[in-house]
């Protein structure tokens, strides 16, 4: 569904990420991990479109598609969370998924002005979409609450339903489950799970607990100082040696 | 009728009057403030904007400045608004890339060129001596009739330019525009295209900035550099704003009748205060003691009510919960 090839992205001297090379299968829940620095978020916002590679090629069914911008990625599937969460502080809980949805009418300002009924039919199901995503995550009861007011967890669980308010291809997931209780984690494994069975998504998820990646990821892919440096099951991931030296820093100093 | 009461009720037309047109401004400021966070701190020019193209084609011909085309009220309101926008759109193409305090330079740098422009072109708009004779509807009715009917036209255009404003705050349109404004990134992760939502707001909010200065030029009859002054047309304006309450349309509006109402008062207040407590040139000094309580009004108030008199709401979405 996703190869990234031979990318590269260079701060100034210091090269985060370099002659990355991976594929993302589809249907697949593919984990990323590494130590800190290992150039995961730097990979993640290249693929989003959020960065642009100095060199390489990310080729998303068929078509190279780095360097285009954010809101094209989203328009051709690729959707991501943020490690800390980006919400939209002073709307709604319910507003921060309804602004989510592609082909509303009413972000055409004129059509509010010259034709409200088909900016209210649209309004009415986008409504429904997003009451059915806050079911789905149990946190109905904060629909009319200020997403700036909600814990660090519920924040997390709003950046997850954001995703489901979309026509995703791919889902990048940036540490969903970091500063949240486990009772919350198994909640959100199990949404992972279940839009991958119900909605087809593919995922590719970052994450530093690992728990979650052995319950949710395969294949599994290693990065260390920017680059790929094994692919593989949890179990081959856990016998190489090479992984246990990096994140205990190979000589260096673990970050 | 008593002529002191009758003064009084003069007093209260002109005070609604200007009062309506600094409302309309403020609304202008809030689509770009107040919805999506674009720091336009060039208000001045573009309310001189349509304040000159008002003055350049409803007057008379006169050598003294290009135009005087003698046309309809309603098509000079028009094209001030769209030269605004057109002027609006090319400003954004430079500078809306720009941060927000870099926008807020820039803008500023825009409204002094404009004035700079009417002040040195006299073969266009002779220059700071202004351009005089701008006819007012209405002013053939006797007085008080015509200043009533005036202070219609402009509350009727206010009350315009709320309804639509306040169909687009509610709007998945407005949504989009908040979205910006709380958190850029995550808006364009959302497949927002941020530059042209951002374009939209500031020429739309540019527009109504120069119906309001289209209307001061007709009430004024006279606009000269002075008129793009950015104390009373750029910072009162964020004042009031500011002190109604950001992105709430009715906000604006109260905001800028209550400060305009002080800062009219102060006018006379002041003069008397600075007699009062002794002090010589009481009328020069007077002038810029205004500016220092306005400001102090200000810091006083923002202290208290730090989200305005009417702080923002959020549209009520009908379902479940009920609201």
């Amino acid at each position: 569904m996703l190869s990234v090839e031979k990318l590269s992205k260079s701060f100034g001297g210091l090269q985060a990420v370099r002659d990355c090379t991976f594929k993302i299968e589809e249907g697949s829940i593919t984990g990323l991990i590494g130590p800190n620095g290992a150039g995961k978020t730097t990979t993640f916002n290249m693929i989003a479109g959020e960065m642009e590679p100095t060199a390489g090629k990310i080729v998303f069914q068929g078509q190279n598609i780095a360097g285009l911008p954010t809101h094209k990625m989203f328009h051709l599937g690729i959707v991501r969370t943020f490690q800390i969460p980006h919400e939209f502080a002073k709307m709604t809980v319910l507003e921060n998924l309804m602004v989510v949805p592609a082909a509303q009418p009413g972000e055409h300002i004129f059509n509010n002005w010259l034709n409200p009924g088909a900016v209210r039919t649209r309004e009415d199901q986008v409504r429904q979409m997003a009451e059915d995503a806050l079911d789905f995550l149990s946190i109905s009861h904060l629909r009319d609450e200020r997403a700036g007011n909600l814990s660090g967890g519920q924040k997390k669980l709003l950046e997850l339903g954001r995703t489901m308010m979309t026509d995703a291809k791919l889902v990048l997931l940036d540490e969903p489950g970091a500063g949240v209780n486990p009772t919350l984690l198994l909640k959100i494994r199990e949404m992972i799970t279940r839009l991958r069975e119900e909605r087809g998504y593919t995922f590719c998820v970052i994450e530093h607990d690992m728990d979650l990646i052995a319950a949710l990821c395969d294949p599994i892919i290693v990065l260390a100082e920017g680059t790929v440096l094994m692919q593989g099951t949890m179990e081959e991931v856990r016998s190489n040696p090479d992984v246990l030296d990096a994140y205990l820093g190979g000589g260096e100093e673990a970050a | 009728m008593d002529p002191v009461l009758y003064g009084y009720m003069l007093y209260g037309i002109s005070l609604l009057t200007v009062g309506g047109m600094y409302a309309i401004l403020a609304l202008g400021l809030n689509v770009q403030w107040g919805f999506t966070g674009l720091f336009n701190a060039g208000i001045a020019g573009f309310f001189g904007i349509g304040a000159y193209t008002a003055a350049i084609l409803t007057t008379n011909p006169h050598a003294s400045h290009v135009g005087g085309l003698q046309m309809p009220y309603i098509v000079s309101a028009i094209t001030a608004m769209l030269v605004a926008g057109i002027i609006a759109f090319l400003v954004g193409k430079v500078c809306l890339k720009l941060r927000s305090d870099y926008l807020a330079i820039a803008t500023i740098g825009i409204a002094e060129i404009f004035r700079l422009i009417v002040n040195n072109e006299t073969w266009a708009t002779n220059g700071p001596r202004g351009i005089s004779q701008i006819p007012r509807p209405f002013e053939g009715l006797p007085e008080p009739i015509n200043q009533v009917a005036f202070l219609g036209v402009v509350l009727l255009t206010l009350a315009g330019v709320y309804w639509l404003m306040e169909i687009a705050r509610k709007s998945p349109w407005g949504r989009v525009m908040t979205a910006i404004r709380d958190n850029e990134t995550s808006a364009k992760a959302a497949g927002k295209n941020v530059e042209t939502f951002r374009m939209e707001g500031f020429v739309i909010g540019c527009m109504i900035m120069a119906l309001a200065g289209a209307l001061m030029a007709h009430y004024l009859k006279f606009v000269n550099p002075q008129t793009t002054d950015p104390l009373l047309a750029t910072f009162i304006v964020f004042v009031m704003l500011v002190i109604g309450g950001s992105a709430n349309n009715k906000g604006a509006i109260l905001g800028a009748f209550l400060v305009w109402t002080l800062w009219s008062a102060s006018e006379i207040v002041a003069p008397r205060l600075l007699e009062a407590i002794g002090m010589t040139d009481a009328g020069i000094r007077s002038a810029y003691v205004r500016i220092f309580l306005i400001g102090l009004l200000l810091q006083i108030f923002l202290q208290k009510n730090p989200q305005g008199l009417l702080p923002e709401t959020r549209p009520s979405s009908p379902g479940k919960n009920g609201s």
